[in-house]
C-alpha cells in the first residue's frame, strides 16, 4: 500500500477550478517531483495535501486513512509537515523559536531535533537569537525547511524552495535531500525549476493546467516529452 | 513640593488600575486584532460576579476573586469558541458590531439580574490602611493594584516570550494559515488568549470594586481609558500599555488636583497630546 494516494482530486477556488482530477501515488521513502508551470495547479495540490485546503474526504488516503477534509493541524499531526512557498517564517519569532514551533502539533521521536537541524544547517545556529525576517534569503529557506523537519514528518511538502535563490544556494538546498531519504521520508519536491528536482527525484509528475500531462522515471522521460507535457507543445 | 510627590504618587498607583483593565484588551488585540468593545462589561460582570460569590458563601473577597478566576477564563474560552471565533475575518466590522451587541446584552443581563444599584466589593479594613512614606502616605489598596498590575504585565511578558504557548500566540498573530501548517489551532489558541485577557479583567474588577461604587453600566466608561492605555503605549506593547494606563492616570490625578472638573478632560487631553507627539503610541511595534 502507498503511503499517500491522491485519487481524482478537485479543486476550486470559489468559480475557478484549478484541479482536474488529479491521481499521484507516493511510496514510503520515496521522493517525487511536481513539475509545471506556473498556474498549473501545483501549489493547491499541495495546500490540498496539506489541509489548508479542504477536500472530499475519500480524495486524499494516508496510510490508509481518509484525510481529504481534515484541517491542517490535524494533517500536521499525522506527520505530513510543509515548507510553504515562500517561506512563511514567523516575523515575530526569532530563528530558534520558528524551528521550535515547528513540533507544535507533533512531538515524534526520530532523527530530527534542535540539535541535528543546527548540524545540517549549521549557520542557523549562529544566527539562531535574530529575528526570523533578518536572515537572508537563502538562510530563511534553511529555516523554513528546518522547521518542517523539528515534527519528524513521515511525508516532508516542499514548495518551490528554490524560488528567488542564487543557483549556488539551490545546490546547497539540494545536497539535503539525499539525507532526508537516508531518513527514511517520502519527500514531495515542487518546482517550477526542473533541472535540480530531477536530479534528486525517484519519480516525477508533470503538471498543467490542473491535470497530470506525464509520469515516470526520470530516466524513462526524455527532455522533449517533458517539455512538452510541461508548455503543452506537441 | 509635597503636594506635587502627593498628586504624582497617587496618579501612578491609579494608572495601575487603568493598565488591569487594559492589559485583557491589549491581549485580545496583539493576538487576534480584535477590537473588544464588550471589555468594560465584561469587567463589571466579573465584579459582580466577584460580589455574588462574597455574599452567597460569605468569602473574603480576595478568595471570591480567586474563585472567579477560572469561572471568568472558562466564560472567556466559550464566548471566543462559540461567538467571536465568527465574527473574524478580513472585514473588521463583524467584531465590533458583535462585541458593540454583546456589551449591550451584559448591561442589561446585569440590570436584570442586579437591579441598578450601585454596588460596592468591602475589602474591610484594607480599604483606609496606608503606608508612610516620608511625607506622603500610600494607600495599601491602590499599592496592591498597582503591584497587581506590574505583576501581570511581568507574568504576561513572561507567558509571550518564554513560553510554547506564548510562541503559538505570536505566531498565530503573525501568520494564521503558516500557524495551522505547525499544528496550531488557531480557534483554540484564541479562546486561550480571551480567557487569559478575563483572568486579566476579573484581577481588574476585583480593584475597580474595591476602588469605588459600580452599577451594571459603567463598563463603556471606564473602558474609554483601557482604550487610552492601549493606544498610547503603543498597539499590542504590554509594557507599552502600563505605561499609557500611568500617563492617563497621572494626567487625571493633576487634572483633580487642579480643579475637580478638570480630571476626566485632562487625561484625554493627555492622550491626544501624546499622539500628536508619537502617532503610533510609545512602543509601536516594528511591523504593522
Amino acid at each position: 500500500m502507498a503511503l499517500l494516494e491522491i485519487h481524482g482530486l478537485t479543486a476550486r477556488y470559489g468559480e475557478f477550478q484549478a484541479l482536474f482530477g488529479v491521481d499521484m501515488t507516493l511510496e514510503p521513502g520515496e521522493t517525487i517531483a511536481i513539475v509545471g508551470a506556473n498556474g498549473a495547479g501545483k501549489s493547491t495540490l499541495m495546500r490540498s495535501i496539506a489541509g489548508v485546503l479542504s477536500n472530499a474526504d475519500e480524495q486524499i488516503v494516508f496510510e490508509g486513512r481518509r484525510i481529504g477534509a481534515l484541517p491542517a493541524a490535524d494533517v500536521m499531526a499525522l506527520g505530513i509537515a510543509m515548507v510553504p512557498e515562500g517561506r512563511r517564517l514567523f516575523p515575530s519569532l526569532s530563528v530558534e523559536e520558528n524551528l521550535l514551533i515547528g513540533r507544535y502539533g507533533r512531538q515524534a521521536p526520530g532523527p530530527w531535533s534542535l540539535k541535528t537541524v543546527y548540524e545540517l544547517f549549521p549557520v542557523l545556529k549562529e544566527r539562531r537569537t535574530a529575528p526570523a525576517i533578518t536572515l537572508s534569503g537563502g538562510q530563511q529557506q534553511m529555516t523554513a525547511i528546518g522547521r518542517a523537519l523539528m515534527s519528524n514528518p513521515r511525508i516532508l511538502l516542499c514548495d518551490e524552495v528554490s524560488l528567488g535563490l542564487a543557483p549556488v544556494v539551490i545546490r546547497d538546498m539540494y545536497a539535503i535531500f539525499p539525507r532526508l531519504r537516508e531518513t527514511g521520508a517520502s519527500v514531495v519536491i515542487v518546482e517550477q525549476d526542473i533541472g535540480q528536482a530531477l536530479k534528486v527525484a525517484d519519480r516525477v509528475y508533470c503538471m498543467m493546467e490542473g491535470r497530470v500531462t506525464l509520469s515516470g522515471s526520470p530516466a524513462s522521460l526524455t527532455r522533449e516529452a517533458i517539455h512538452a507535457a510541461y508548455f503543452g507543445a506537441s | 513640593m509635597v503636594s506635587f510627590a502627593d498628586t504624582l504618587v497617587q496618579g501612578v498607583l491609579l494608572g495601575g488600575l487603568y493598565a488591569l483593565f487594559a492589559a485583557g484588551l491589549s491581549l485580545i488585540f496583539g493576538v487576534m486584532r480584535l477590537v473588544n468593545l464588550a471589555h468594560g462589561d465584561l469587567i463589571v460582570l466579573a465584579a459582580f460576579l466577584i460580589l455574588s460569590l462574597i455574599t452567597a458563601l460569605g468569602l473574603n473577597p480576595f478568595v471570591a476573586a480567586l474563585i472567579a478566576l477560572p469561572i471568568m477564563f472558562a466564560l472567556g474560552f466559550v464566548l471566543q469558541l462559540q461567538v467571536l471565533n465568527r465574527t473574524l475575518g478580513p472585514d473588521i466590522l463583524p467584531p465590533l458590531l458583535v462585541t458593540f451587541g454583546l456589551s449591550i446584552v451584559i448591561q442589561n443581563g446585569l440590570l436584570e439580574a442586579f437591579s441598578a444599584d450601585s454596588r460596592r466589593i468591602s475589602v474591610g479594613l484594607l480599604e483606609t490602611a496606608s503606608l508612610p512614606v516620608g511625607p506622603i502616605s500610600i494607600g495599601v489598596m491602590p499599592l496592591l493594584t498597582f503591584l497587581s498590575a506590574v505583576a501581570v504585565i511581568v507574568g504576561l511578558n513572561h507567558l509571550f516570550y518564554r513560553t510554547e504557548l506564548g510562541r503559538a500566540f505570536r505566531a498565530t498573530s503573525d501568520d494564521k494559515v503558516t500557524a495551522s501548517l505547525m499544528g496550531i489551532r488557531p480557534e483554540r489558541i484564541f479562546a486561550v488568549a480571551t480567557g487569559i485577557a478575563m483572568i486579566v479583567a476579573t484581577i481588574a474588577a476585583l480593584y475597580l470594586g474595591a476602588r469605588a461604587n459600580f452599577d451594571p453600566t459603567i463598563g463603556p466608561a471606564r473602558l474609554i481609558y483601557a482604550f487610552e492605555a492601549v493606544i498610547i503605549g503603543g498597539l499590542g506593547s504590554l509594557w507599552g500599555t502600563l505605561a499609557g494606563g500611568v500617563i492617563i492616570g497621572v494626567a487625571q490625578t493633576f487634572g483633580a488636583a487642579i480643579n475637580p472638573e478638570w480630571q476626566i478632560l485632562l487625561g484625554h487631553v493627555a492622550f491626544i497630546a501624546v499622539l500628536l507627539a508619537m502617532p503610533r503610541g510609545l512602543f509601536p511595534r516594528p511591523t504593522d
